[in-house]
């Protein structure tokens, strides 16, 4: 049975919503149903590196739309990347997600507009599940970085030749640990300590730990039923009663 | 910082309070929400026990999945009935409108909203889809989001986002013949790249931006997120006002029109607005833009030589390499005579009533290549149903192009239609990713219509303007 195949008997148990899944162990947000959800603060990563090179690596690279035939993000980790790691046969090609030495690795080290193009989740997604924690590079699209915020994982920025060292320093010392503070805009590899750029809206909720903002927002409901009928386009019954 | 724009005031008006994070909470006015990217929403919903806030804010359609060809339940590929169910239990549960393909209002998310006078003037609206962008046309805010925060609009009717800054991109001039507005869009990705616009919302202007009809608008605002702009603009004038009193919200409120039309008035730019950049670009000089990388910044003019990777920017030389590699172009010829297995004609880009009339008139009388698999894919149910009463549909059926429902088909490549090996495509989509078609080894060429049909009838990239000529000399 091909990968693919595996996918799809994959995605016809998820239909029953009691998914199989072999992911790698990800960020858990406990609910304790209601609004109680407990969201880790993230002011700290640490892993060893895995450089994935190239500018405008897009979404569909990162995991392509035949694998989103899915109603769940269950199990995508096996096929982030996956037309650049395996061919029409599911032979191994050369990719360093494919590698041994960097299997367990959890700080992947990108270049300019990493994740750019197609809104998807999934591509973030597909990462995280497959043992990403955070994401160094030179520049990431927007929507991309967006979605990693909304899962805690970091993306942080250094300029290009920054970035082009950290990749080689990985490539000689794949084991080795690279430690990401988040709150001081650091990242600290081997012998040296690098000045890094996170977003301050990004530091400041991974810090904080509200970067799951389902509950916080809907802490100001009134607020936001008083703005929708302060809007002269929003019709008065498509604001519902309050709670 | 950017003051007075239409960006500045809508988000101020939308504006729920600043939250600890720095972030506004800003009111969604509209929510589009289709089968790929919401079912993990509401999954998310279950877990916590949550409801849809303002389910009739919300809207929902099929789109990305639907076959084209055969569209009878069950679908024939298990993973797209399972997605297309999915999305009809959470619609019905949660109590939201459903443009279904039995409501013949079924089609592209943002082909939909537009016709049914769902995306209005200072609107926000968010949609599980980059291509969100494309409401823009209209002078709504309107931008893409992911899974988490659609997560976020169902349960709580808004948004938490940084504001950005706005680049004014003023088009003056004249489009000259066989020039569109994807060939404005291409051109101005290409100058200011793909990761150009990160950080910015980009408000079109300048009298060829005006002089274009809504839908060359949507197609602008649509690629706004190739240029890596999350959401673009263009100020609403009388060309929005007279499309939106054709639309069912206005037809069936008429007196909506009179009452809202003072807020979309006081929405525009103002005058004397400041911008955090301003760039203009001369639409005389322009022609028809056609890519000969991989991604949306690799365009040139068709007649222009393709560029030689070391020509280019240090930080583009790697990728330009990589693409002509990829596409098997060489620097220094130019892409006419590149040889096409597929032309499509499709997407939230360029598949509505006035794209495909442009295209009809060049396949007129014309045949398709031999060698060519030709298929147009209207936006929409309702661009379906006109172009058939036009008489379009025979059009393109005599010249041998296939005539399919509507959805987002080949331009994703996430139901039966497909590049099969290393085809090569005429897309009038807005992606040449590799894989973006369907197959890895697939090779796309983004175009307007017009080009597409001209590529489809020779078999190979063609300067529409040279096929025009000869039908008028």
């Amino acid at each position: 049975m091909s990968r693919e195949d595996e996918h799809r008997e994959a995605s016809e148990r998820a239909s029953g919503r009691t998914p199989a899944s072999s992911d790698a162990e990800v960020r858990e947000i406990r609910t304790d149903g209601g609004d109680d959800v407990e969201i880790p603060e993230v002011d700290y990563v640490s892993g060893s590196g895995i450089p994935i090179r190239g500018n405008d690596i897009d979404t569909d690279q990162i995991i392509p739309a035949r694998f989103m035939k899915v109603v769940t993000f269950d199990g995508l980790g096996e096929f982030a990347f996956f037309d650049l790691r395996f061919d029409d046969d599911d032979n191994q090609k050369d990719h360093p997600m494919n590698e041994e030495r960097f299997q367990g690795s959890s700080v992947m080290v990108v270049n300019s507009n990493f994740g750019c193009g197609s809104s998807r989740e999934h591509a973030p997604q597909a990462l995280m599940r497959w043992g990403i924690d955070a994401i160094i590079g030179e520049s990431f699209a927007e929507i991309f970085a967006g979605n990693c915020l909304a899962l805690g994982i970091p993306t942080v920025t250094a300029d290009s030749e920054t970035i082009q060292d950290l990749q080689a320093w990985v490539d000689e010392n794949p084991d080795a640990e690279i430690d990401i503070d988040v709150e001081a805009e650091e990242v600290t590899y081997g012998e040296q300590t690098i000045d890094v750029t996170v977003d301050e809206a990004q530091r400041k909720a991974l810090v904080d730990g509200v970067w799951d903002t389902t509950a916080l927002m809907k802490s100001n409901a009134g607020e936001v039923r008083k703005k929708a009928q302060e809007l002269p386009y929003v019709d008065d019954a498509a604001i519902p009663e309050a709670e | 910082m950017s003051e007075g724009t239409l960006y500045d005031t809508v988000w101020n008006r939308h504006k729920v309070t600043t939250l600890p994070t720095g972030q506004d909470q800003l009111f969604i006015g509209l929510h589009l929400i289709h089968e790929v990217t919401s079912p993990q929403a509401f999954g998310m919903l279950r877990e916590r026990d949550l409801e849809v806030a303002f389910p009739k804010l919300t809207h929902a359609t099929v789109d990305h999945i639907v076959p084209t060809a055969d569209q009878s339940r069950p679908y024939k590929e298990d993973a797209a009935e399972e997605m297309m169910a999915e999305l009809e239990e959470n619609v019905r549960e949660a109590g939201i409108d459903f443009s279904d393909p039995t409501s013949g209002d079924q089609g592209i998310v943002h082909v939909i909203g537009p016709e049914q006078g769902l995306t209005q003037p200072g609107k926000t609206i968010v949609c599980g889809d980059s291509h969100t962008s494309t409401h823009g046309a209209f002078g709504a805010l309107a931008f893409g989001i992911g899974t988490s925060q659609i997560r976020d609009v169902l349960a709580t009717g808004t948004v938490a986002m940084e504001k950005q800054k706005v680049r004014k991109i003023q088009v003056d001039g004249e489009l000259g013949e066989g020039v569109e507005a994807k060939d404005i869009i291409l051109e101005i990705i290409r100058r200011l790249g793909t990761e150009g616009g990160v950080g910015y919302v980009y408000e079109y202007a300048g009298e060829a931006i005006e002089n274009l009809g809504m839908e060359g608008r949507m197609s602008i605002c649509n690629m706004s997120i190739e240029g890596g702009a999350r959401a673009g603009y263009v100020n609403p004038d009388e060309t929005t006002y007279e499309w939106l009193e054709q639309t069912d919200y206005f037809q069936d409120n008429p007196e909506k029109f009179d009452e809202l039309k003072p807020y979309w008035e006081s929405i525009r730019s103002d005058e004397d607005a400041e911008y955090d950049d301003v760039v203009t670009i001369d639409a005389n000089e322009l022609e028809p833009v056609v890519t000969w990388g991989t991604t949306p910044g690799q365009g040139v003019g068709v007649t222009e030589p393709i560029p030689a990777p070391e020509e280019l920017p240090e930080e583009k030389q790697d990728t330009a390499r990589r693409a002509q590699e990829h596409m098997r172009v060489e620097p220094g010829e130019t892409m006419e005579g590149y040889d096409i297995d597929v032309a499509f004609l499709g997407s939230c880009t360029n598949a509505r009533l006035p794209d495909l009339r442009r295209a009809a008139e060049i396949i007129d009388g014309r045949q398709v290549d031999d060698d060519v698999r030709a298929l147009v894919v209207p936006g929409s149910q309702r661009v379906q149903h006109t172009a058939e009463e036009e008489g379009l549909k025979d059009t393109f059926e005599e010249a041998g192009f296939e005539w399919r429902n509507a959805g987002c088909s080949m331009c994703l490549g996430m139901n039966e239609d497909q590049l099969e090996g290393d085809e090569a495509s005429a897309s009038s989509s807005n992606r040449n990713f590799v894989g973006r078609q369907g197959s890895k080894d697939g090779r796309t060429v983004l175009m307007n219509p017009q080009m597409v049909a001209a590529a489809a009838v020779t078999g190979e990239v063609t300067d529409v303007r040279e096929l025009k000529e000869v039908t008028t000399a």
